[in-house]
């Protein structure tokens, strides 16, 4: 018979050791799409909140099930609540989406490096995103635009597979209609009655609003899409040391121990997941890596 | 005409071309507007005419059975549309429909194809200006046809 865990010994335990999950309870479930939903949860028994950078991600245990890293995508400015914006693909993933509010879950973080913020003051930043890759960008996004008179333009570019597959749809909308930021969604593939635009996120970048010798780019999606990303922001005339990429390895201990992230001669959870383009260029065109 | 010639040399498809050859291209060009909702090819019949969007919004749309018509692209301000009023046989592979009100500049593919038989400079530039054009359209349906955003598995 499964017995349910300690929530209060593991809590107590997991502030001496980073490889014990600290409990947090799910306090709201949100549906993005079909495969795609949004966890908000509170530390539980502590409410010291969870602070945070933009760009880092947590390890996240579904208790009985495993372990899986996925990117912190809330408001780092509002440390109260934990928000985490997952899409179900397997084990772990499904289990999680399976989950309730009122349930727990294990929460080993913040771990990894952020995106560049402060290397974009001043200047114009251009977000990419492409499928669930919006959720780890999200928080940058909530940053600029709290901070907005710190920035130049702001472009945000997101790209999904259909028009059902568009994440953060109020808050995207509430962006677009301001006169201060620029938002531009695109779908791979629609039906007639769709109003917006189709075809592949970088297809955009060559008529986006920005100046390419000033501006920082931060880029977050499938591997494959992030090349061309990248290659398309450069052809542009964007500095390849102003491209930021955050990639994706399986991972077990999410803090530089086990070397199942290891890419090349870097490890992913620690030395990323967020790196400059130009670091990691070479490395992912060679999928023997 | 002159601001045609103007209009012409100010799209990006054009930039660059000489003033001579702007010249030529002007007698095969007009302005035209499309309604929202408007066809402005029909999937099948003759290609004689390409398009220089100035503004507004397309969808290049292919019909799928049962689903309906899906689209495939949609393209806007400072695009090309059509390419298949330069190789035989010169017939539409798809829709095109305004999605907003739609300004653009046609040329005529007949005139034109008579004028690039003629001056081997000008076509020169037309498809070294087409083919760069194909080239991006193919890595973009490259892009798509991977489904990049679909399970890994
Ligand atoms: C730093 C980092 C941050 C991440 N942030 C997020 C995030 O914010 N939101 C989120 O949803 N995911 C995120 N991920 C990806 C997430 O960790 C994986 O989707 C998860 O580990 C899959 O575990 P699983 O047990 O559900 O799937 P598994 O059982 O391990 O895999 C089942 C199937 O799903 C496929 N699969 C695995 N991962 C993915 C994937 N990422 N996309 C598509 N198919 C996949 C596998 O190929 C396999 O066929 C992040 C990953 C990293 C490294
Ligand atoms: S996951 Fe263990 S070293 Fe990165």
């Amino acid at each position: 018979m499964e017995t349910a865990p300690d929530l209060q010994s593991i809590s107590a335990e997991a502030a001496l050791s980073p490889m014990l999950p600290r409990p947090f309870v799910i306090k709201r479930v949100r549906r993005e799409t079909e495969d795609t939903f949004t966890l908000e949860l509170e530390p539980t028994g502590r409410d010291d909140g969870f602070s945070f950078t933009p760009g880092q991600f947590n390890m996240v245990y579904v208790f009985g099930v495993g372990e899986i890293p996925i990117s912190i995508s809330g408001d780092p400015a509002r440390p109260t609540t934990l928000i985490h914006t997952t899409r179900a693909v397997g084990t772990v993933t499904k289990a999680m989406d399976k989950l309730r509010r009122g349930d727990t879950l294990g929460i080993r973080g913040p771990y990894g490096s952020p995106w560049p913020l402060d290397k974009a003051v001043g200047r114009d930043v251009v977000f990419v995103a492409g499928g669930i890759g919006l959720a780890p960008l999200r928080p940058a996004l909530y940053h600029v635009v709290s901070n907005r008179e710190r920035f130049g333009k702001v472009v945000l570019l997101y790209g999904t597979r259909s028009p059902a597959d568009i994440l953060f749809r109020e808050e995207l909308e509430t962006w677009r209609a301001r006169f201060d930021l620029d938002v531009y969604v695109t779908v791979d593939r629609a039906m007639s009655g769709w109003r917006g635009n189709v075809g592949v996120v970088t297809t955009m970048i060559p008529k986006a609003p920005f100046d390419p010798r000033n501006a920082v780019a931060m880029v977050c999606g499938p591997e494959i899409m992030m090349r061309f990303t990248a290659a398309e922001m450069i052809k542009r005339g964007v500095d390849i040391r102003d491209v930021s990429v955050s990639l994706e390895r399986n991972m077990k201990c999410g803090i530089g121990l086990c070397g199942h992230c290891q890419f090349g001669p870097v490890f992913v959870c620690k030395d990323g997941p967020v790196f400059p383009y130009a670091q990691v260029r070479d490395m992912l065109v060679k999928w023997e890596i | 005409m002159e601001n045609l010639e103007h209009i012409l040399g100010e799209h990006p498809f054009f930039q660059g071309l000489k003033h001579e050859h702007l010249h030529l291209l002007v007698g095969c060009a007009s302005n035209v507007r499309f309604d929202a909702g408007q066809y402005i090819l029909r999937e099948g019949a003759e290609a004689n005419t390409f398009y220089l969007v100035r503004f507004g919004k397309v969808a290049l749309e292919m019909g799928t059975p049962n689903k309906g018509p899906m689209i495939i692209e949609t393209i806007g301000e400072g695009d090309l549309l059509g390419w298949s009023w330069l190789v035989p046989p010169y017939t539409w592979h798809f829709d095109a429909r305004a999605m907003e009100l739609t300004r653009a500049i046609s040329i005529d593919g007949k005139c034109l194809r008579r004028k690039i038989d003629n001056d081997h400079e000008l076509g020169y530039e037309f498809l070294r200006r087409f083919s760069d054009l194909m080239v991006k359209r193919f890595d973009a349906t490259r892009l798509q046809l991977m489904d990049v955003y679909g399970n890994r598995a």
